[in-house]
């Protein structure tokens, strides 16, 4: 488990961070612009020393009270929003400069496992100034890597990128998340990124942390502002069950049902994550027959809330007994109150469409 | 062409410069560094304390370095031996003259390293002696060329500094600025221009050969 708790002044900014996240899996630091996010990474990386903050990584004490890991001695991988290569190295020797001086007997991620998973074994010849932006990511992404990390923060690591370079990176970012066991630290402020990379989910605000928690839960929590967005949206991690190539179908079991998604989404046993769009659930009180719409599942009603003046948003959860995944739905609030559906109440909710946020 | 006390002189003159520069490297590096990556108060007066000789007559420093090194003169009690007109005394002068020349270039060099490179070598567990040698020195390598470059120029070429506090003892003191001058106030202007045409092309030579080094280092670190 990941416990930092940071609190003081950086110049005439005020931080006053506590949060605790699980040692697997990507946890996003989200929020706006200014909103301190990088300053706690840069505070765990021990870049920036804050008097007075507390870090634990698994038990490890790196920093409380007048006990201060310096960044040289943590084992910590640290992406740039800039990759920040070293220019008089070749991309190889960049590659190997954090390997080379991690500690011995800590090696576990392997050079050419690395140099696989980012497909970067055909920039070695060419000179560091003469990447792409997308590439010389990916080389900063290897190098973090390979210096045998127990954590990985990454700041924003696409956001310098033009739109296809952002394209290019986060397919290997998100087969990095499922090849690796060590766990990230994604700061961003782009929700589309943290829908397809996240597991949990830091919401900061003015230099403290609002909320923390499983990405599922609090896309879907009523009291924080991500269900007001214009299209919200739910992420579910699902299991890929069976596929019907016939139909080019793929059965995935979700937390509280099963759901239909078009196209081969791996072998069983696969994990896939999910994105449905408020806009695109309705509610029935009737399981229909005679529709063509493929998912139709019981959902319990768990809140309401008006989005407008014309719509609301209805947070629902899986199964008939309530107990699965959120889900939301955005409804007209004349259908709303024609039905007089009420928190609580088990009805049915067609899903339109069902997308992958993993590609 | 040449006889046997215009060959000692040159000799001389190379010998000067050279252990100059490497005295000026040894200084230059860390103060450099210090002064490009120092926060402490009053750093940037240092930094114009070191650029004084650009402003400065040479005479006028020849002649502080006269009294700081003369015979009664602390500095002298300390060393145990008086340096002006030694060659010793020679390589202080030219060192505290080249200074600001070999200084100014390396500190823009390392100020050009930005501090996420730094950053970056600290989280691939680079401790700070080690980051500075794989990567500080070798990032700021054409800024540590120009330096020398400037540093040995400027020392071949010395005279104001060289006339106070060296005078003119042959294989100790003369350097080929003094001797050319020599030969001018005796009026043996066929032995002048030999030393100032010898002078001429050497100086070309040194300027383009290191030149020609900083630009393949260049090309090779784009």
């Amino acid at each position: 488990m990941i416990e930092a708790r940071f609190s003081g002044e950086l110049g005439s900014f005020k931080l006053d961070a506590d949060f605790t996240a699980p040692s697997r899996g990507v946890t996003a630091l989200f929020g706006p612009s200014g909103c301190g996010k990088t300053s706690v990474l840069r505070c765990i990386a021990g870049l920036t020393r804050m008097a007075g903050g507390r870090l634990v990584i698994d038990g490890e004490v790196w920093q409380e009270g007048r006990r201060f890991v310096p960044v040289h001695r943590r084992a910590l991988g640290y992406v740039f929003q800039e990759a920040s290569l070293f220019p008089h190295l070749s991309v190889r020797e960049n590659l190997e400069f954090g390997q080379k001086r991690a500690k011995r007997g800590s090696h576990t991620i392997d050079f050419d496992d690395v140099v696989d998973l980012l497909a970067i074994a055909p920039l070695f010849d060419r000179p560091t100034a003469h990447l792409s932006g997308g590439e010389r990511q990916r080389v900063a992404i290897g190098r973090a890597l390979l210096s045998q990390p127990r954590l990985l923060l990454m700041d924003e690591p696409v956001s310098a990128l033009d739109s296809l370079g952002r394209e290019e990176i986060l397919p290997y970012l998100e087969q990095l998340h499922r090849t690796l066991s060590i766990p990230v630290l994604y700061v961003s402020h782009n929700i589309e990124e943290i829908e397809r990379l996240a597991d949990t989910l830091v919401l900061m605000r003015r230099g403290t942390v609002r909320a923390a928690g499983p990405i599922a839960e609090l896309l879907a929590d009523p009291d924080l502002p991500m269900v007001r967005m214009p299209e919200p949206v739910a992420v579910l991690d699902g299991t890929v069950k069976e596929y019907d190539p016939g139909y080019g179908l793929a059965k995935v079991d979700v937390p509280g049902g099963t759901l239909l998604v078009a196209g081969d989404l791996g072998p069983t046993g696969t994990v896939r994550r999910l994105r449905i769009g408020a806009s695109d659930v309705s509610l029935s009180r009737e399981a229909s027959t005679d529709t063509t719409i493929l998912n139709a599942l019981p959902v319990r009603i768990d809140s309401v809330a008006p989005a407008g003046e014309t719509q609301m948003t209805v947070r629902l959860k899986l199964g008939a007994d309530g107990r699965g995944a959120p889900l939301l739905s955005r409804v007209s609030r004349l259908s709303w109150d024609r039905l007089g559906f009420a928190s609580g109440e088990t009805v049915m909710a067609q899903i339109k469409a069902v997308a992958l946020a993993k590609n | 062409m040449f006889d046997a006390a215009m060959i000692e002189t040159i000799l001389l003159t190379l010998q000067l410069a050279v252990v100059t520069t490497i005295v000026l490297l040894l200084i230059g590096i860390p103060l450099a560094w210090w002064l490009a990556r120092s926060k402490a108060w009053g750093k940037e007066a240092v930094a114009v304390l070191v650029s004084l000789p650009i402003v400065l007559p040479p005479t006028v420093l020849g002649f502080y370095l006269l009294i700081a090194l003369g015979p009664d003169s602390p500095l002298t009690a300390l060393i145990g031996r008086s340096l002006p007109f030694t060659f010793e005394g020679l390589v202080v002068g030219s060192t505290l003259y080249s200074l600001p020349f070999v200084v100014n270039p390396i500190r823009n060099g390392f100020e050009a390293m930005s501090q996420r490179h730094w950053e970056a070598a600290a989280t691939l567990r680079a401790r700070p002696l080690d980051a500075f040698f794989s990567i500080a020195l070798p990032m700021a390598m054409p800024g540590i060329l120009t330096g020398a470059i400037l540093g040995f120029a400027h020392t071949m070429g010395e005279f104001g500094v060289v006339l106070m506090i060296g005078g003119s003892i042959p294989g100790e003191t003369k350097v080929l600025s003094i001797a050319i001058f020599e030969f001018v106030e005796t009026l043996e202007w066929g032995k002048a221009h030999v030393l100032a045409g010898a002078m001429l092309l050497l100086s070309f030579a040194v300027i383009f050969a290191m030149r020609a080094v900083e630009t393949r280092f260049k090309s090779d670190q784009p």
